[in-house]
């Protein structure tokens, strides 16, 4: 693993990705990745379209396995215990690695229903105690001041930008541990993803975070720790700082530079 | 022509300025005049059916439309009544019919998209589900009839309710499956990713988000239902009196107007007329409050 060349001392993986292959069918989509997840870091994945970010990322809370035919070889270790094993209760890990996708989801439900519906799956919570979870769900991602007022109105009448908050409070209202963000931002106006961007350094102090992006520039502003893909393959893994000043790979360089991709 | 269009490209003009082109976009313009015509001349035939349907059925109908034909039983010839056992009738084994028919229609239909998609199973049972919805009706009443008539012995409601439940099952397993499959897959991976099982995603994700459509095709369904006649009339048959009586003939507004409207007196054709007005206005007061669950307001 030269690509840990990096002084690691001090930081604890959260999830640890050892020897993962993933296919579609027949097509070989990752080609054996080993790559850790530091614990309340960011983590971004970059890389040209089709080189595997957001299916990496899918495989962390086994979202492919919503799909028949797609399946993934290896160990991907999150706590000591491999969630791939065919006995890990989905619906209980899913609960523990949040996601937040690309385009805004928010259920067709008022907005306090959007937060509360997670959590009242595995908690029987008083009705003040779960007014105080919505609540500081919304105030932790920074959309209560916008909402407090209408709470029972339906989260689909909120602008892009914040229904893309609403649904990170939905995803850290049942307190994740690590939250996996899949090109959060690129379907939002410039504003709106600086509040993102904000919010995801913000989550830092509590959770572990994966984000696939597009822009180079938003995997410089929010990840602490940078991996570069290609063609389903992990090029470098390394401090953002040094895959963005000086990547020891040609091809990282070639990418960050805007050569290809 | 491409000739003609081939110089003028080269030569740099504007292909439309050339006497050919000019010509050839009148002939354009007189085909599209000609099949405007066509259409609309076919449109309004089709429409003018419809007007005068309607115009019979109101001149007919409201003349003979009183407080009794809601208060009294349907009379014997040559005396005064109403259609108060029929109109009751329909009701009870349209909603026993919906009651049947809808569950089986929604499940059904959850099945294919949501556990079922793409799996052998679903095809199939689309493909009989559309050979289903397109049985003429009188199929349905004589299988109705065969399985549950002869075997119980006499006509009775329940068969008719049986019978309406099989009409209604294809439409609501149709719009089920149509609404859910439109869907879109990442509220159910917003889902997934919340931890949420399946059935919850389903029961409070997805048929939210379908509702409106799922109750649009149940409101067809009744409409379609409503207006029944060969299936009850192999199932419930008729009723000259009051019944709430499940397990007897009952009567029905459809079966009493073939049988009113075919009979050689003058009153019971009037109220033939006006129970054909009633169960006209009731579909298209059904298709038009369907209507307003499909607007894009209620969507919201």
């Amino acid at each position: 693993m030269n690509q840990l060349a990096m002084n690691t001392t001090g930081l604890a993986e959260k999830v640890s990705i050892r020897n993962l292959k993933f296919f579609y069918g027949d097509t070989q989509a990752l080609k054996t990745i080993n790559l850790p997840l530091f614990e309340k870091k960011v983590t971004a994945f970059i890389g040209p379209s089709g080189c595997g970010k957001s299916t990496l990322l899918r495989v962390l809370n086994r979202m492919y396995d919503l799909y028949p035919r797609q399946r993934a070889e290896g160990e991907v270790l999150f706590d000591g215990k491999n969630v791939l094993d065919p006995d890990q209760d989905r619906n209980m890990l899913r609960a523990r690695i949040g996601m937040v996708f690309q385009k805004p989801t928010p259920f067709p439900m008022s907005i306090y229903d959007n937060i509360a519906f997670g959590i009242r799956l595995y908690e029987s919570l008083s009705r003040s105690e779960m007014d105080g979870r919505v609540e500081a769900a919304l105030t932790r991602a920074a959309l209560w001041n916008e909402v407090k007022d209408k709470l029972n109105s339906s989260g689909l009448s909120l602008s892009g930008g914040q229904q893309q908050r609403l649904c990170i409070a939905r995803t850290i209202a049942v307190r994740p541990e690590v939250v996996l963000f899949d090109e959060p931002c690129s379907a939002l106006d410039p504003i709106s993803t600086a509040k993102i961007e904000e919010l995801i350094d913000e989550l830092t102090t509590d959770y572990t975070i994966a984000i696939v992006t597009h822009n180079m520039q938003q995997a410089a502003r929010v990840s602490d720790y940078t991996a570069f893909m290609y063609l389903g393959e992990l090029i470098e893994f390394d401090e953002t700082a040094k895959i963005f000043t000086s990547p020891s790979d040609k091809r990282t360089q070639d990418y960050i530079t805007g050569r290809f991709g | 022509m491409a000739n003609t269009l081939g110089t003028s490209a080269s030569a740099g003009f504007s292909a439309a300025s050339t006497p050919e082109a000019q010509a050839l976009y009148r002939r354009r313009r007189r085909g599209n005049g000609i099949l405007l015509s066509l259409s609309v001349v076919a449109t309004l035939f089709g429409l003018l059916w419809l007007v005068l349907i309607l115009a019979a059925l109101l001149y007919k109908g409201v003349s003979g439309l009183s407080v009794a034909v809601f208060t009294e039983m349907t009379p014997p010839p040559g005396s005064a009544g109403g259609l108060l056992n029929a109109i009751w009738g329909s009701l009870l084994m349209t909603v026993g019919g919906v009651l049947i028919g809808t569950p089986i229609g929604i499940l059904a239909g959850t099945y294919m998209s949501e556990y079922g998609r793409g799996r052998k199973l679903t095809t199939v049972v689309r493909f009989i589900n559309d050979i289903l919805l397109a049985a003429p009706s009188i199929v349905i009443g004589l299988f109705v009839y065969e399985v549950m008539v002869v075997q119980m012995g006499h006509f009775s409601a329940w068969a008719g309710c049986v019978a309406l439940a099989i009409l209604v099952i294809p439409v609501v397993v149709r719009t089920t499956e149509d609404m859910l499959n439109l869907v879109p897959n990442q509220l159910r991976e917003a889902a997934a990713a919340l931890g949420l099982p399946r059935s919850i995603m389903i029961r409070h994700v997805a048929y939210k988000a379908a509702m409106s459509g799922i109750v649009t095709g149940v409101l067809l369904a009744i409409a379609r239902v409503s207006g029944e006649t060969a299936p009850l009339l192999f199932t419930a048959l008729n009723n000259q009196f009051w019944s709430s009586d499940m397990n007897s003939p009952m009567s029905s507004l459809p079966v009493t107007i073939f049988q009113f409207a075919l009979s050689p007196y003058q009153d019971w054709q009037s109220l033939a007329w006006t129970g054909a007005l009633l169960i006209t206005f009731t579909v298209l007061a059904l298709n038009i409050v369907a209507r307003a669950f499909l607007s894009p307001k209620a969507q919201k």
